[in-house]
């Protein structure tokens, strides 16, 4: 396995810069918890550092995801991602979809339905990994592998670079 | 009951909790619910465990009376009851298929069935209680002989299906087999007059107007001459054979899509079930459950479905399963990713 990352040249982005958020110190304690534009950038912005699993660049240093592909409507709890695999056909969009989803069921209430997907055009078998990115029962499955676990785990480990 | 002439709704009288992670599926005792016996069903659940619930007589409340587990080491996806409802049979994604004996109420792993490779998706009996078969990501459906001294022997190896498979389920009087998988498809096997070698005598597909997107799950009506089958492309599906060639000595007729119920569910839809007075139900990852009855209408020949009732909202997460009970009175029981079981009964809105 020495031999041969998919992508050994990536191009590297710089982060963009993040918005920062507005908080009311009066904020009214009984409101109806809403997840708005903003909060979700905030999550977004813990899975933006996740890292890639072949490079020591996030996949937002990447542009595998960046803020606009994030979808949310918090009135219907639904957010859809859809990233970007650095090659056409890299091997670890499935990791890299994976790793959305786990990061997403971590951090989201679960009244959320989540749907990942890569770019249209961006991948050779598209629809064949859509399909499982979203097939809830393979994920499961996925997750119950120690060794895919850990490279979930590893890759969503926070970079205080 | 005269479902057309009225309005009906679900009333939950029951929301049962326990299972410490999602809950994949539940199955009814059918030897219960009857002459006095009370109703008895199983779940099992991503947490690794199987529970028996009991309804009880004098109150009508539900318990908890057993949780099976040290014995399956990842999910418990699938079980099902043979049909005296001696036996209960447990699938796993650890590769296994646990035969428990329930002797009074105690349960006993008395066989483990090994031979997939991967995760087991489904078990399902035969109506004689004579076979059993199971399927998996490993893209294969078994068919198992049930032996004296709780010994199970592999009688055959179904391949044809490209991709894992999703579910399997025996037709309720004959000795052909259903299974339904993540390849879009559904296919027919059916075995020769031993039972010892089977093929696959139908593979209905997009071609002949079947699902553009794996198949969940199928059910049948009472008498075994429809089937419903619902999928990820958010529609069911009901399909028709001639029942009188069914029984005919050739033993298969082939089946025919005459109806899509479209524009319904809009998240993948996991779970139906066909009762015995005619009511489908279907569970999705919307979080409702919905009840089709077939129009009686005169003179339309296609046969053709109409919504009886949404319950929005029914579990807090996806519902997986729905099961409608044995028994004289019909409850509903459903399964959900938010870890609980509820129990519904239909009622006329008053």
């Amino acid at each position: 396995m020495v031999s041969g990352l998919i992508n050994a040249n990536p191009v590297v982005y710089q982060k963009k810069e993040r918005r920062a958020r507005n908080t009311p110190c009066d904020s009214d304690e009984y409101a109806v918890e809403s997840i708005d534009q903003l909060e979700i950038f905030d999550i977004l912005s813990l899975f933006l550092d996740i890292k890639d699993p072949e490079h020591p660049y996030s996949l937002e240093e990447l542009k595998v995801i960046t803020e606009d592909a994030v979808e949310v409507d918090d009135g219907l709890s639904y957010v859809r991602v859809t990233f970007t695999p650095t090659v056409e056909h890299c091997s670890m969009a499935t990791i890299i979809g994976l790793c959305l989803r786990v990061k997403l069921m971590r951090s989201l209430p679960s009244r959320y339905k989540v749907d990942i997907r890569v770019a249209p055009g961006s991948h050779a078998t598209e629809a064949a990994v859509n399909k499982q990115l979203n097939d809830k029962e393979r994920v499961a499955a996925a997750l119950e592998n120690p060794n895919l676990l850990d490279m979930v785990d590893e890759c969503l480990a926070p970079s205080y670079s | 009951m005269e479902l057309l002439d009225g309005r009906f709704e679900l009333k939950e009288i029951a929301k049962l909790e326990g299972h410490t992670d999602r809950v994949w599926s539940l199955a009814w005792n059918p030897a219960t619910g009857v002459g006095g016996i009370p109703l008895v069903f199983a779940s099992c659940s991503g947490d690794k465990t199987v529970r028996i619930w009991e309804q009880s007589p004098s109150s009508g409340s539900w318990n908890c009376k057993a949780v099976l587990e040290e014995t399956h080491t990842r999910t418990v996806r699938s079980c099902a009851w043979s049909p005296n409802g001696k036996l209960l049979a447990t699938a796993s994604f650890d590769a296994t298929t646990a035969i428990w004996e329930n002797t009074g109420g105690d349960y006993e792993c008395v066989s483990t069935l090994e031979g997939h490779e991967n995760e087991i998706k489904s078990v399902a009996w035969n109506a004689s209680g004579s076979l059993l078969a199971t399927c998996s990501r490993d893209r294969t459906v078994w068919i198992w002989e049930v032996l004296p001294g709780n010994e199970y022997e592999c009688v055959s190896v179904l391949q044809g299906h490209t991709q894992d498979v999703k579910m399997v389920q025996w037709h309720p009087t004959m000795d052909l087999l259903f299974s339904c998988s993540y390849d879009n498809t559904v296919k027919v096997w059916a075995g020769d007059d031993d039972n010892d070698d089977w093929h696959c005598v139908q593979t209905l597909d997009e071609s002949n107007n079947g699902h553009s997107s794996t198949v969940w799950a199928l059910s049948f009506n009472a008498t075994g001459d429809k089937m419903v089958s619902c999928s990820d492309d958010l529609t069911l599906k009901i399909w028709e054979t001639d029942e009188t060639k069914l029984h005919s000595e050739a033993g298969y007729s082939p089946w025919r899509h005459t109806c899509t119920l479209s524009g319904y569910h809009d998240r993948t839809i996991f779970s139906v079930h066909w009762s015995r007075n005619g009511i489908i139900a279907s569970g999705a990852a919307d979080d409702a459950i919905r009840l089709f009855v077939e129009n009686q209408e005169k003179g339309i020949d296609r046969s053709s479905f109409q919504l009886l009732f949404k319950k929005e909202k029914a579990h807090s997460m996806d519902v997986n399963s729905v099961q409608w009970s044995p028994g004289e009175k019909v409850l509903l029981a459903s399964a959900s990713d938010d870890g609980t079981i509820r129990i519904w009964e239909l009622v006329p809105i008053s």
